[in-house]
């Protein structure tokens, strides 16, 4: 059933109880086209564009738990493309304009909200910096703009401006912004089952059959099922999955918390963040204060972050914000983050002929969704990397071309 | 925050450490002969092992030494604490 300002008034009639459900809970089939594992962002989107760009609807989302249950619901839901490097510039735009566009081609309301998202600076060399970083955006034909310290004072009223390390002014992506992340796994496992697309929950991958250069098939705690190509989208626990079928992956594991305040009425109005201060603030369509920072710097499968990363986060959040100071902390939580040694993604092929990775997108992969699902199911359906994702194959570890992205999560993680 | 019992120095805060990666990671014998896929596998490529991880840490704020622990990455309990070897911690 489509969502319509039309259907909600016939649900009115019956008090909303004849609602029919949102996606089918099929058993699964012994056997599927393509079978991509993990229910997150990546695995459904890449799902949706399987069957809505290429035809290939014979398709099986596995998810050990349920939907969006893993980074997709543990991030601070940003979306931008203010990245450096050119490779990274077109592939975080082609995911922003994806964005721009998908509550209406989804049916279901994201909330996304182009905010802005605005990086302070605190000293003169970080402003040069920041003129650097403003100008490589608009070489990459993307928005950005510097700021001054009244403008900025002008847009965010609460801030500290003389705060410890004073703010000398900033850059803005007007068209960064927020979204509700729950909405994104939903969003798309609708429209995808809608489509056609098995979606299963609570099925874990136990193991993999492989031949020579194959996998034929997976090991579940709901049965085997073979198919004829695989993807792995499973963020923090790529290393595991990949063993399975005998690959060793660039990537180590850490964890990346956040937290949320109890809701206040509407006050913060852009994401703002501080690569100096390391924090980023911005406000949920709920009302909470969401504020993220660093993450841990070990290696972490825990799901959850530690006491001093927390304390450091929330202090520098008093320090920028001293009005949000008295609000009382309503939950913190922590993702597993599957980070590659640039700090960029790992998306395409895989040395095993019929296997397809998701992997690398460390503490950003939220924003990727839209491009990650459309380049990767372009990547399955005709067996040929997508243009986008050339620069981000394994062969760059050997060629030393990486994409050092590094400073572009804006704090340092 | 971890309780590290450092070898040299006795059970310090996780604040006084950093952490410096999973070991072994031994590097190509013979630098010059090395091909690009050892040096990827070198410099890049890593176990990510869940469970029980065997990593070096240096006690940046205390005596200043490497040492290798094993710790679980999935309850972060610390069972084992060794001294550099010169094998598995990379010298």
């Amino acid at each position: 059933m489509g969502y319509s300002g039309l259907n909600l008034l016939k649900n009115a009639f019956s008090g909303h109880r004849n609602w029919p459900r949102v996606w089918r809970d099929p058993e699964p089939k012994k056997h599927y086209d393509v079978v991509i594992v993990g229910g997150g962002g990546h695995g459904l989107a890449t799902a949706y564009y399987l069957a809505r760009n290429h035809g290939i609807k014979n398709v099986a989302v596995l998810e050990k738990g349920w939907l969006g249950g893993g980074n997709t619901g543990r991030n601070t839901q940003v979306s931008r493309s203010n990245y450096f490097y050119p490779e990274s510039g077109a592939f975080y735009e082609h995911s922003l304009r994806l964005f721009e566009n998908l509550s209406q081609e989804l049916n279901f309301n994201l909330m996304f909200s182009q905010r802005g998202i605005l990086a302070l600076c605190h000293s003169q060399h970080e402003m040069e910096l920041a003129r650097r970083w403003a100008n490589a955006i608009h070489l990459n034909g993307i928005d950005s703009r510097m700021l001054s310290r009244e403008e900025i004072k002008q847009r965010i009223p609460e801030l500290n401006l003389d705060c410890r390390f004073p703010v000398w002014g900033g850059f803005v992506q007007e068209r960064g912004g927020i979204s509700r992340h729950d909405a994104v796994a939903w969003g798309y496992a609708r429209a995808a089952s809608g489509l056609g697309v098995d979606i299963i929950q609570r099925c874990e991958v136990t193991g993999m059959e492989t031949s020579d250069s194959q996998v034929l098939s997976v090991e579940t705690n709901r049965g085997t099922i073979s198919a004829d190509r695989f993807a792995l989208c499973v963020a923090g626990h790529s290393s595991q999955l990949a063993a399975m079928a005998g690959l060793k992956l660039p990537i180590y594991s850490i964890p990346l918390q956040a937290m949320v305040t109890e809701p206040v009425r509407p006050i913060f109005n852009t994401v703002m963040l501080s690569a100096r201060i390391h924090v980023y603030v911005s406000q949920s369509d709920r009302g909470e204060i969401i504020v993220g920072g660093g993450a841990d710097t070990y290696a972490s499968f825990a799901q959850r972050g530690s006491a001093q990363v927390h304390w450091d986060n929330y202090s520098a959040m008093v320090e920028l914000l001293p009005i949000f100071g008295r609000l009382r902390m309503m939950r913190q939580w922590a993702g597993v983050c599957d980070m590659a040694p640039d700090v960029s993604p790992i998306v395409g092929k895989t040395s095993v002929e019929n296997l397809f990775i998701s992997t690398g997108w460390g503490t950003g992969g939220y924003k990727a969704i839209p491009a990650g699902g459309d380049t990767l199911a372009d990547t399955i359906a005709n067996d040929e990397t997508h243009e986008l994702l050339q620069p981000f194959g394994f062969d760059r570890f050997e060629s030393g071309a990486l994409i050092d992205e590094g400073a572009a999560a804006g704090v340092a993680h | 925050m971890l309780r590290i019992p450092c070898p040299y120095c006795g059970v310090r805060d996780q604040d006084e450490f950093r952490y410096g990666g999973e070991a072994p990671i031994i590097r190509p014998a013979d630098p010059d002969k090395a091909s690009d896929k050892e040096w990827a596998d070198y410099l890049f490529y890593r176990e990510n092992t869940k469970g029980a991880h065997l990593e070096r840490w240096l006690h940046t704020y205390g005596c200043k030494q490497w040492f290798l622990i094993e710790r679980d990455t999935l309850t972060h309990a610390i069972t084992q604490v060794r001294l550099m070897d010169g094998v598995s911690g990379d010298g």
